[in-house]
């Protein structure tokens, strides 16, 4: 289990483009076919939808308030205006103009405020929901204006509005069907194998540039790689491994792309419990571990080696890579230090999938050189769920995180890896408070320098985007941040 | 027969809520708690135990059991904690991919391994006699999954004949399509599986060559294929068609590593997903269903032997 990349904050950075310049000629009619590996589990994504569901649905069946763009950037789509009161605590929306539901229902106020409630309501599984907790109310007084009262400021509202999925408040229960504003409808979805959409003919925007497309969805990598392969589908959402790179590298056929993406994998220690409490332990274990021949065992030359929990799409991004640098002489020094001449024994939680256990035999291996022993143990996502992340019972652990501007977590000292600064936390509420993006993104950075200079977490590398498809298609994008997969701008050959 | 078709009846509702309690305590053993599954890294506390609220693992185990009890004699095999969707009719959906691929696949290795166990058994002392029997130790030998990967690099991916993997959107609605994906992951099954009956019906010939009707027969004049086919097979395929009931139902339930070498959406994909989410209600559906197809096809396995030989027909026959 791959998580859904739904926790995040505020406005965004702008990297890598749209791939690949202009077809000569394009077919309108195309249906795109896409290739991926994660199928949502039902298509509500506030019912534990996964991030399956922001792949297919978001900004082409559903649209937002808010859109999260490929770049990182926040813009408005079906907000017209937004306008912020002087104490920065009544937001006013107006709403664009002609819009219609895919059942012909046209949108209203209501529909927006049924829709901020469906994220906030009690049974809502959405990881969004405690970033919008900051809301007091919603109203709707006339047919194009919303009104959001906050409790507290926040800068983010925008940017967590792009979460909220705008819903027909007539809808009822989507968990099998949609009725969104975006432009493609749900033709039918075959569970276990495709999710298929077409063109909505009575779009408010700009129609797409094709009329469709399906998700084909695959169990294994291997498969995903032949169905490319062998013209089954058109482009494939994620690339697992360099080694699969090798199969598409060396002809025109297709297109590789490498974006950045918000991937991060890290050795989370349970920062409450012995030795782990112990800010010089932390730093000696992050000198340990050559972190880029880790990378390149995994990913070749590509990704990057991290410093820190922030991604370069994040605005509060700086190199932090050289604050504990690998020295594994100096590692042993500071465990001595820390009264450990003798180094110590741990329990390393580690997921059952790729690349978790791999990294987990490269750590063992690295810590024995400084006298540390790690005991291997392998447990499955669910387990790791259960024991690590409610309950907290682990002393360290493998884990990927996959969330956009996700170094909130570490302002919240019940999370489960238990760090706990105050000046940290201050600083990241105090950040969400802020009147502009340049304060916010700069007592970020300063919240970022602290954990990294703690080593509160020891941060590996951030996985490559990698994104291949047939040279006969463009205009997909690269980052994919938040998982998604916009539609509307991808062209294929006639 | 009626006393006994009622008595396998009986059993066979028995052996079924047996496997329904064995199966509901095995999965709660699981380490792990489904309500983690719908849920991902930045859900708080409230939303935990509403998700453990909604698929009930809050409730004590006897609660949760009594619940399944209740609903499977509705005929009720629930709703998927994950999907929110009832699971029969999806598990209906996936058994219209399984069962043809299980059932195809079985028909084509007993025509691979019935002639050539046979000639294996009748012409041991020839070089492909001992051929076809290597070949199939080598067949036992090979991973199924591994036929799968090789099946698909060289006819899909090299060939281009065939889909590399997955089944048509529209399912048997596009009857070409859906037979075509279909044909990779049936021989996969049916090599491996064709191995191992081979080596069953060609010890079962071996012996019926030894047996005295068979030279009697030759000795009242009848010719040696003729004598083999009248009387050789029926007292061969005896023993084969428990060997044939056993391979049918593992197969179906073997399906599982071929489904996901080939993309496939049928009932074993379900059950790895399912289970991996620790979904409750899917599990116990796919399982209790495949569960009553095992007994249904052993049942049918006794009743073919029943109608080859007469001895078995009569109860107090020495032979039951």
């Amino acid at each position: 289990m791959k998580f859904a990349p739904q926790f995040a904050l505020a406005i965004g950075a702008a990297l890598a483009a749209f791939a690949s310049p202009a077809l000569a000629q394009s077919d309108p009619d195309a249906i795109i076919r896409i290739g991926s590996l994660y199928e949502p589990q039902n298509l509500d994504n506030t019912a534990g939808a996964g991030q399956g569901i922001n792949e297919a649905f978001n900004d082409n069946v559903y649209e937002g308030l808010f859109r999260l763009t490929d770049e990182g950037d926040v813009e408005p789509v079906l907000a017209a205006d937004h306008s912020i009161s002087e104490d920065g605590l009544t937001h006013r929306f107006t709403l664009q103009d002609g819009v219609s539901f895919h059942s012909g229902d046209p949108l209203t106020a209501e529909d927006v405020k049924y829709s901020i409630e469906r994220v906030m309501a009690e049974e809502s599984r959405s990881s969004r929901k405690s970033s919008l907790s900051t809301i007091e109310s919603v109203e709707a007084p006339d047919e194009r204006t919303v009104v959001v009262t906050l409790a507290k400021k926040s800068i983010s509202l925008p940017y967590n509005l792009t979460y909220v999925w705008i819903v027909n408040d007539a809808a009822g229960d989507i968990s099998a069907s949609e009725d969104g504003t975006g432009p493609y409808t749900l033709v039918d979805w075959r569970r276990g194998s495709a999710l298929s959409l077409e063109r909505f003919e009575d779009y408010w925007g700009d129609a797409p540039a094709n009329g469709g497309a399906v998700f084909n969805y695959f169990t294994e990598a291997a498969a995903l790689d032949n169905a490319l392969l062998t013209n089954a589908v058109d482009v494939i959402t994620s690339v697992q491994s360099p080694d699969a790179l090798a199969l598409f590298e060396g002809t025109d056929e297709f297109t590789i792309s490498e974006g950045n993406s918000t991937t991060k994998q890290l050795m989370a220690y349970n920062d409450r419990v012995a030795p782990f409490d112990n800010v010089t332990v932390r730093k000696a274990l992050a000198r340990a571990v050559d972190k880029q021949k880790l990378l390149e065992a995994i990913w070749d030359d590509r990704g990057m080696v991290l410093g820190s929990f922030v991604p370069p799409t994040d605005p509060w991004y700086e190199d932090l890579t050289g604050v504990d640098p690998y020295d594994p002489e100096a590692a042993r020094e500071m465990l001595a230090e820390a009264g450990y001449p003798d180094g110590f024994e741990f329990t390393l939680e580690t997921p059952n999938y790729d690349p978790h256990p791999i990294t987990a035999e490269f750590l063992k291996s690295e810590l024995a050189k400084v006298g540390v022993t790690v005991n291997i143990n392998i447990i499955t996502a669910n387990e790791w769920y259960t024991k690590v992340y409610q309950a907290k019972d682990f002393e360290a652990t493998l884990q990927e995180h996959v969330n956009h501007r996700d170094i909130v977590f570490y302002g919240n000292p019940d999370f489960y890896w238990g760090y706990d600064n105050p000046e940290v936390v201050d600083l990241i509420a105090s950040a969400e408070e802020s009147d502009t993006v340049e304060e916010q993104t700069e007592k970020l950075r300063q919240a970022n320098r602290i954990i990294a200079e703690e080593a509160a977490t020891n941060w590996f590398f951030l996985y490559p985007q990698i994104v291949v498809s047939s040279s006969e298609i463009s205009g997909y994008p690269l980052n994919g941040l938040n998982a998604q997969f916009f539609l509307r701008d991808i062209e294929k050959a006639e | 027969m009626a006393r006994y078709l009622l008595r396998r009846t009986i059993v066979l509702a028995l052996s079924l809520v047996v496997a329904g309690l064995v199966l509901f305590v095995l999965l709660r053993l699981l380490p792990g708690d489904p309500a983690a599954a719908l849920l991902s890294v930045g859900a708080d506390e409230a939303q935990i135990a509403a998700a453990r609220e909604q698929v009930g693992s809050d409730q004590p185990i006897w609660v949760q059991f009594g619940r399944f009890l209740s609903d499977l004699a509705r005929f009720d095999l629930g709703v998927s904690f994950v999907s929110n969707q009832p699971v029969l009719p999806e598990i209906m959906e996936r058994l219209a991919i399984t069962l043809p691929l299980t059932v195809a696949a079985f028909l084509l290795a007993i025509a691979i391994a019935v002639p050539l166990g046979i000639l294996a058994a009748v012409r041991a002392d020839r070089w492909y006699g001992v051929a076809i029997s290597g070949l199939s130790q080598l067949g036992l030998a090979i991973p199924v999954f591994w036929i799968g990967i090789l099946l698909v690099w060289l006819v899909a991916v090299e060939w281009r004949l065939l889909p590399a993997s997955g089944f048509p959107m529209r399912g048997w609605a596009d009857p070409v399509a859906a037979g075509q994906s279909l044909i990779l992951p049936i021989i996969t099954i049916a090599v491996v599986m064709s191995a191992s009956l081979l080596r069953y019906v060609r010890s079962a010939t071996l012996d019926v060559l030894d047996a005295d009707y068979l030279r009697n027969a030759r000795a009242l004049g009848e010719s040696f294929p003729r004598a083999l086919i009248r009387h050789g097979i029926r007292n061969g395929a005896v023993p084969v068609i428990s060997i044939l009931g056993i391979e049918l139902a593992s197969t179906l339930l073997g399906a599982v590593v071929v489904e996901r070498v080939f993309s496939l959406p049928g009932l074993g994909s379900m059950l790895l997903l399912g289970i991996e989410q620790r979904d409750y209600p899917s599990v116990q559906g796919v399982l209790l269903i495949t569960t009553l197809l095992v007994l249904l096809i052993g049942f049918a396995a006794d009743i073919l032997q029943r109608m080859i030989d007469p001895r078995l027909r009569d109860n107090r026959g020495s032979a039951r």
